[in-house]
């Protein structure tokens, strides 16, 4: 039998036809749907008179466009666009039979949050969204993929893709995290290493000791991050953790069925000897606390590094984009990190606003106040189920005595398309994902970081190494 | 979908890598729940000097002047010429759909990020991938030449320069056929349906779960 890795197993299960010029038509398990990229999806159905091939296989919730202040329904958005957005998307669903995690439902979250938490996703499917951090999914041993709105539709009408098999790369990380270093770290440190581009074309399995190490919580971070390496997805195989995080959850198996399915799920691994068109091999131990610096996720340096110096680029295209970054963050080259100011902090995102993210920040928290130079924390839960067990456990009472600004979930600040923004030229502490010119706001200068780097930049005031707090 | 066969048109080059969705179209135009209307939205950030907000009147905002696609010799550009990793960034459909309002039908770079590509083949657009020595060649040749135009022929899969040079690309054959064709792929797939069918009869005996109502 020849090895197989887990992606060319999770593919080769889901192949519906080969054709012969190398594409395939995949079948999809599971759709994840928000209010931003599907209204023209829905449109697309009507104007062809087409139905949803599988309706079970959709779940809907609202995200992007929700404000995270509380509020009741649709009608209480106070932004036109956004409220015709988040209504088109209750009226689709409504529509077309669909079922969503709507206002008030306390299920109602990020999508690439709320689907793992409902057991919505599960090891071995193939899950797709029309959202690029759905790789955040490939946690669970599952092929998780970010598609465009055509293809959203597509998926809708036939349940299927058109999908040419992607290379294999396996990125290994062995060895123990020191102290203070997180998923977030890791993850950050791999894109430092391969480059925004260095996974396209390919699937990324993360693997090695210190990935196994980590949570489930801790692999989804990892995984939602392979497209800030370039990678439509990335997985991680199935272990005993993976098991125990699907146990009882609300879509999840039971009885036989539960048993059948854990035997399954136990076969989706790498095999040994299987071949991988690249391997990255990292030293958990050369991790350190993670800090981006400029406008793209690679630019990223460890909180003990200075600034680099452009005129060191031999590559003109990377020394270009330097440069540029260095004039839009307003910092100068060899600048120590610590002495980068913030001017708000943001904790939330896909990324980093599970229930073990916020419990790392109130760790730091706890106790402290945030800086007076700092004008605004902001702590955004992932879900409503998340923001439920945060304040079960007093979470919420620890950053709000700290100064810190406990919210309803949505994706808020991680790209401003709600009312939580930056302002131009303010510094950004943020466990998000992406430090794109303007994402957090027009003019706004995000630096990505750790959950707990995060809490200690809003208590300092600037950037700190987390190891000495 | 509309037909890709061959287009000829005036290069505008974008000489920045790494161009992000966001870029390409913000945040906040997204709201629309339409297909059509970004192009004057297209690089918002770059193009104007304030800051834009959807249904505004973009004909009376303060231009960034400097901006590639500011420059008169670039005005009615319709092959985009840029740098590596270009749509890198979000799912968003609605960076093609920015890059055709606005009159693009095809974009050259020497690498692009997965999504933006795919995405593309889905509205008529055509993204093609070539040697970073000869992307370098060509804006040489852009910023030396005004009115430089380029040639992409789909079916013979070159892009022609002005100086007759003939620069091949490689595309995949479906996607070829689909653009050659102007096909709707969900109907092509639609008549897969009985082997669809067949499919989930086999994963719903090996996988019940996932069958969920
Ligand atoms: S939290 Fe940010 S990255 Fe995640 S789905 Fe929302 S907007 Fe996208």
């Amino acid at each position: 039998m020849v090895a197989k890795t887990l992606y060319d197993k999770l593919f080769e299960a889901h192949v519906v036809t080969q054709r012969d010029d190398g594409s395939a038509l995949i079948y999809i398990d599971r759709h994840i749907i928000h209010e931003v990229t599907s209204p023209q999806a829905f449109e697309g159905l009507r104007l062809a008179g087409r139905q949803p091939w599988r309706v079970g296989a959709n779940f809907a919730t609202l995200d992007h466009n929700v404000p995270t202040t509380p509020f009741k329904s649709a009608a209480d958005i106070e932004d036109d666009t956004s409220r015709i957005q988040v209504q088109t998307l209750e009226e689709n669903t409504r529509a077309f039979g669909i079922r969503e995690f709507g206002i008030g439902d306390v299920r109602q979250g990020i999508v690439h949050v709320m689907a793992p938490e409902q057991g919505a996703v599960l090891p071995g499917m193939t899950v797709v969204c029309g959202d690029s951090h759905t790789s955040t999914n490939g946690a669970l041993a599952c092929l998780a993929h970010g598609i465009g709105t055509s293809e959203v539709e597509h998926v809708l009408a036939t349940q299927c893709l058109v999908a040419k098999k992607m290379k294999n790369m396996q990125i290994r990380v062995d060895g123990d995290l020191g102290p203070g270093v997180t998923a977030k770290d890791v993850v950050l440190h791999i894109i430092g290493v391969i480059g925004t581009a260095g996974g396209t074309g390919y699937a990324l399995e993360f693997a090695g000791s210190a990935i196994r190490s980590l949570s489930m919580e801790g692999r989804m971070t990892v995984c939602n991050m392979a497209i800030e390496a370039g990678a439509r997805a990335g997985m991680v195989a199935v272990d005993d953790k993976t098991i125990d995080y699907c146990q009882g959850r609300p879509f999840s198996p039971t009885g036989e069925q539960w048993d059948a399915a854990v035997e399954y799920w136990r076969t989706l691994v790498s095999d040994e000897g299987a071949q991988f068109d690249a391997v990255v091999e990292i030293n958990a131990a050369d991790i350190k606390p993670q800090v981006s610096w400029g406008t793209s996720p690679e630019m990223v340096l460890p909180v003990d590094a200075t600034l680099p110096d452009p005129t060191q680029e031999s590559d003109a295209v990377k020394r270009a984009g330097m440069e540029r970054a260095y004039e839009y963050m307003g910092l100068t080259p060899g600048m120590k990190i610590s002495d980068i100011k913030v001017d708000r902090v943001f904790i939330g995102s896909c990324t980093n606003s599970r229930i073990e993210d916020l419990r790392a920040a109130a760790e730091v928290a706890k106790g402290k106040k945030k800086a007076a130079s700092v004008k605004q924390v902001l702590v955004v839960p992932g879900s409503g189920l998340v923001k439920k067990q945060a304040e079960e456990e007093g979470l919420d009472k620890v950053f709000v005595e700290a100064g810190f600004e406990w919210r309803e979930p949505g994706c808020s600040m991680c790209l401003a398309m709600n009312p939580d923004r930056l302002q131009p030229g303010e510094h950004c502490a943020s466990t998000s994902n992406r430090n794109f010119e303007g994402r957090q706001g027009n003019g706004g200068r995000t630096h990505l970081v750790s959950p707990a780097m995060a809490a200690a930049a809003a208590v300092a005031g600037h950037f700190v190494d987390i190891r000495d707090c | 979908m509309d037909k890709f066969i061959t287009h000829t048109g005036l290069v505008a080059p974008l000489d920045r890598a790494n161009v992000d969705t966001d870029q390409i179209i913000p945040k906040q135009f997204l709201k629309s729940i339409k297909r059509t209307g970004f192009g004057p939205n297209l690089f918002d950030e770059w193009r104007y000097l304030d800051e834009g907000q959807p249904g505004q009147d973009n004909s009376k905002r303060p231009l960034n002047k400097d901006f590639v696609l500011n420059q008169p010799r670039y005005l009615g550009a319709s092959v985009l010429l840029a740098r590596r990793n270009f749509g890198c960034g979000s799912s968003r459909e609605h960076a093609p759909w920015a890059l055709q309002d606005f009159g693009f039908r095809a974009v050259l770079a020497p690498s692009f990020a997965d999504i933006f590509f795919n995405n593309c083949f889905k509205n008529g657009m055509l993204p093609i991938v070539l040697p970073e020595d000869d992307i370098e060649t060509l804006f040489q040749q852009v910023f030396a030449q005004e009115g430089y135009q380029l040639t992409v022929d789909l079916a013979e899969q070159v892009v022609v320069r002005p100086d007759g040079v003939k620069i091949p690309f490689e595309v995949d054959a479906f996607r070829k056929h689909c653009l050659l064709n102007g096909l709707d792929d969900i109907g092509l797939t639609l008549q897969e349906s009985d082997a669809i069918r067949a499919y989930e009869a086999s994963r719903q005996q090996r996988e019940p779960w996932v069958f969920v109502q």
